[in-house]
């Protein structure tokens, strides 16, 4: 007797609403097969068995909310091997280890804060239980079965194909009698995922199923470790190369003369200090932006390619993305426009903490309208940040540095900011985008111009 | 100074002698390492190769006995064993011969001798002229397999045999009997039956050919009680003990003679797979409880530089399953993307007449709860086996009842091995009865049955009469 408890569903997910069970006691049940149709605030997913077996009894109903690791149900399973070694010839054995080829989970981590828009969807997810073994390096690629248990109505030369072009045969929808699929039909659908361009269905499906190129034998020029990717690393890959994909990017560059910034940072450091806040030019950044996105509502934009639409936002959320231990977050601070700048320092301060204790929510991280990635304090001079989608434009912020600048007939040293735009050029055009870069340039030089006009 | 190579293939059966060339045929340098002075293994020399000669003499022999019906009255044949050996044997270094001077053309270093593994890049093999050190990238390990052993049936007598010493054809003896009635068993067993022996089998199952669909065994189980003496199922030989003239087998089960006296008894009870190789521990490969060895989807083992295919990396123990995974590895090594997902192995008993299926068999249609239908049609209906006196085979197709796609196919008669391929393809193309049933097969031939079967899943085969109920 086997149990299938609810698998990792994903970073910070820890609990679900079952919508559905779509199997009964009794049920022969297959690995890979959907047995729980669960509603985070995520996405409605298909959670699949990790086990297979005839079904003992099931623990969990519709309404039931459901945490990770709790028991859904329990299997006679039949004698491991043996069975597995049979069925090879009928039916392809399922693969349990990860592959590039497999459709990727629906992405689960709150780094994407797109996910959001996404909560209708049911999507299948190939979800690994923790305590399987680690896959064997560069493990083959098998698809996961379809719902119905039976191979894809394709020939041998079309599932290769498939595999080749990086689809999942069992997820093509044949053209041919019966639903046999031909190779226009796997072609066609490579073509779909691949130029989904802003359809929320197509988030990751479009990145990791694009064609792998084969990795050469690493070990032939020296000594290799191999390390399983962390979900929260895998989705930002996932995340970032759709967007990347997605929008024709272009950043433009300019710099902020800081020295009445930092004058007036340090000025009211100590204030904000009493606060619980940290006054930084991060947490000064942020006002600035938010003023920005009101004065020039296409940066707190989305395209809507499905219907032809632009969505403008009406509230303004700006995110700020944080370096931690485990990878790049970017928690929201909401309402950034109606905040003073003590506020939004000791916000910053609290959402930092939450991000190192490992305690974001997805709440945290989504609903942006545009995003401030500060690497000044490490170093740098420029730099070409992602746009964060489905935003539509991201500030970078390298280091200040005192440089000579020709003034009135002679050099004076000035604190400079270099800054870095990229935004969609879809929705922004190169002239908008240099006058709202300029904006910002000059709220950073003329602080008081906040309070003015802002 | 070791000799180096992209790829090392241990073992030169079907699968591993079709992983060498394939590579070579992909621009590796490839070393091909096996006991044998040539290529072929246990197919070409002790397996299917041999058997089948054996085979389609028996086959002359026993339409020669039939043609009394026909009109046509031969004298009993005379056999000589030792001319039908050396024809057989014939036909075994031909074919073994063949491949050897294929594997020179393709230039793979072919090193008899036998191996062993010193880690996952390297292996030694010690052969007639000394040993040889190789070092290699990738090595595919296609050992192949061997008859089981059991304890209680081994007996140091040349009374005993296995598969290997059976299709030695030491004699053609009285009295046999094949323990075990699987392929090997029955196919050995019908030679040895049609050359004169008084053939007895043993099988502890309920049924002969265990796996294979009951309505397909009956048509053969017909023919084999008349050619065999006595088709004991359900019964276990308990012991077996050399006695003057003969061996003293004792049963239980089923069964009235609890013990009996024969010349000669064949061991037929399945085969394992080679997989203790000496050096695997100096790998990460793993090894089943079954004794194969794991691999993934692309036939790699545990250890990413070593590849397992054929009889050694599990079920079914078939040549042309050996053969196909060789390629799936060697793509893989070549960094295709490529993996093994058959849809159907075909299985053939090449007895007379044959049995063949591929795909998934009634039964397990049934233990697996797919909504199915079977469309038969018997032989009895089809000219061409009228006119070869042979009307007692049956094609039958099982197919998904809602869309009529061919899940699986079976065949009982008369080269039914032949007429299986044409099965195998229809599976792996997603084929529905539909697509069987419009395609123009010749007339008059076997292949008919396969259409004719097609047209009984829609209520209109030409030759059979059985409208389809609603």
């Amino acid at each position: 007797m086997t149990e299938f408890k609810i698998p990792e569903l994903g970073e910070n997910v820890a609990t679900g609403d079952v919508t559905k069970v779509l199997v009964n006691v009794g049920d022969t049940i297959t690995r890979e097969q959907p047995v729980l149709e669960l509603e985070t605030d995520k996405a409605t997913i298909e959670v699949p068995s990790s086990v297979a077996g005839v079904v003992k009894e099931i623990r969990v109903k519709k309404g039931d909310k459901v945490k990770v690791g709790a028991v859904v149900l329990t299997v006679d399973a039949p004698a491991s091997g043996n069975g597995d070694r049979a069925a090879a010839a009928k039916t392809p054995p399922t693969d349990t280890s990860p592959s590039l080829d497999a459709p990727p989970a629906a992405p689960q981590s709150a780094s994407a804060p797109a996910q959001a828009s996404a909560s209708s969807r049911v999507v299948p997810m190939p979800v690994r239980q923790t305590q399987e073994p680690a896959p064997a390096p560069a493990a083959a690629p098998l698809p996961p079965a379809r719902p119905d248990g039976r191979a894809a109505p394709a020939s041998p030369a079309v599932r290769r194909l498939a595999r080749e072009i990086g689809v999942n045969i069992n997820d093509v929808q044949g053209t041919g009698p019966n639903g046999r699929i031909t190779q226009e039909d796997a072609k066609e659908h490579a073509r779909r995922i691949l130029s989904s361009v802003g359809s929320a269905g197509a988030v990751g499906a479009g990145t990791l199923a694009r064609p792998a190129r084969q990795l050469p034998d690493f070990s032939k020029f020296g000594e290799v470790e191999r390390q399983a990717w962390t979900n929260i690393r895998r989705v930002t890959a996932e995340h970032l190369s759709y967007a990347w994909n997605a929008i024709p990017h272009v950043t433009q560059f300019d710099k902020a003369d800081v020295t009445e910034l930092e004058a007036l940072r340090k000025r009211h450091k100590e204030q904000v200090a009493q606060a619980g806040g940290n006054l930084t030019v991060t947490a000064m950044l942020v006002r600035i932006l938010a003023t920005a996105v009101r004065k020039f509502p296409q940066f707190n934009a989305s395209i809507d390619t499905e219907r032809g639409e632009i969505v403008f936002k009406k509230y303004v959320n700006i995110g700020v993305a944080v370096d931690t231990d485990r990878g790049l977050l970017v928690p929201v601070i909401r309402n950034g426009d109606e905040k003073n700048i003590t506020q939004i320092a000791v916000e910053l301060n609290q959402l930092a903490e939450r991000a190192r204790d490992r305690k974001l929510t997805p709440d945290d991280m989504s609903g942006g309208s545009i995003t401030i990635s500060n690497l000044g304090g490490i170093g740098g001079t420029y730099f070409t940040p992602i746009v964060n989608w489905p935003e539509v434009a991201i500030l970078g912020v390298s280091r200040g540095a005192i440089e000579p600048v020709w003034k009135d007939g002679k050099f004076e040293p000035v604190h400079r900011l270099p800054l870095s735009l990229s935004y969609d050029h879809r929705v922004i055009d190169g002239a908008d985008a240099m006058r709202f870069l300029r904006w910002v340039v000059e709220a950073i030089e003329q602080p008081f111009l906040l309070s003015l006009v802002g | 100074m070791a000799d180096s190579v992209q790829v090392a293939v241990l073992g030169a059966g079907p699968g591993g002698y079709a992983a060498a060339f394939y590579a070579a045929d992909l621009g590796m340098q490839v070393a091909l390492i096996d006991e044998e002075k040539n290529p072929g293994g246990v197919c070409l020399y002790r397996g299917c190769i041999p058997s089948k000669a054996l085979l389609h003499v028996a086959k002359v022999v026993d339409e020669a006995r039939h043609a009394g019906n026909w009109g046509v009255t031969f004298t009993e044949p005379s056999i000589d064993v030792n001319k039908l050996r050396a024809y057989k044997q014939g036909v075994v270094d031909k074919l073994t011969a063949g491949v050897g001077s294929v594997a020179k053309l393709r230039k793979v270093k072919f090193i008899q001798g036998r191996a062993t593994l010193t880690g996952p890049k390297s292996l030694k093999v010690a052969g007639a002229s000394g040993d040889t050190e190789l070092q290699f990238e990738h090595l595919i390990l296609a050992t192949g397999s061997h008859p089981t052993k059991i304890p209680s049936l081994s007996l140091d007598s040349r009374r005993m045999m296995d598969s290997t010493s059976g299709l030695e054809l030491p004699d053609v003896p009285k009295s046999l009997l094949v323990i075990g009635g699987g392929y090997i068993g029955l196919e050995l067993g019908s030679v040895y039956a049609t050359l004169g022996s008084k053939v007895s089998v043993v099988e502890m199952t309920p049924g002969l050919l265990p796996g294979a669909d009951r309505d397909l065994v009956q048509v053969l189980e017909k023919k084999l009680k008349k050619l065999f003496a006595n088709i004991m199922v359900n019964t276990k030989v308990v012991k077996v003990a050399e006695e003057g003239q003969g061996i003293r087998v004792t049963f239980e089960g089923d069964v009235a003679d609890k013990e009996q006296v024969f010349d000669r008894v064949l061991v037929a009870i399945g085969r394992r797979p080679n997989s203790k190789i000496p050096g695997l521990e100096t790998t990460r490969v793993k090894v089943d409880q079954k004794g194969f060895i794991e691999t993934d989807p692309q036939r790699r083992t545990a250890e990413p530089t070593i590849f397992a295919i054929g009889d050694v990396a599990g079920e079914p123990m078939l040549a042309h399953k050996a053969s196909h995974e060789a390629r799936v590895a060697v793509e893989a090594i070549a960094g295709h993307k490529t993996v093994f997902e058959p849809q159907a192995i075909p299985a053939v008993v090449f007895t007379d007449p044959e049995i063949a299926w591929c795909g998934l068999t009634e039964a397990q249609a049934q233990a697996e709860g797919i909504e199915f239908e079977v469309a038969k049609f018997p032989w009895g209906a089809l000219s061409r086996a009228i006119t070869v006196d042979r009307p007692e085979g049956l094609t039958k197709l099982i197919l998904e009842k809602s869309t009529g796609r061919v899940l699986g196919v079976g065949i009982a008669g008369s080269g039914a091995g032949e007429l299986i391929a044409e099965g195998a393809l229809a599976i792996e193309m997603g084929a529905s009865a539909e697509d069987m049933k419009l395609v123009i097969h010749p007339h008059p031939t076997l292949s008919e049955s396969l259409m004719e079967s097609a047209e009984v899943f829609f209520g209109q085969s030409t030759h059979v009469y059985k409208p389809k109920r609603k």
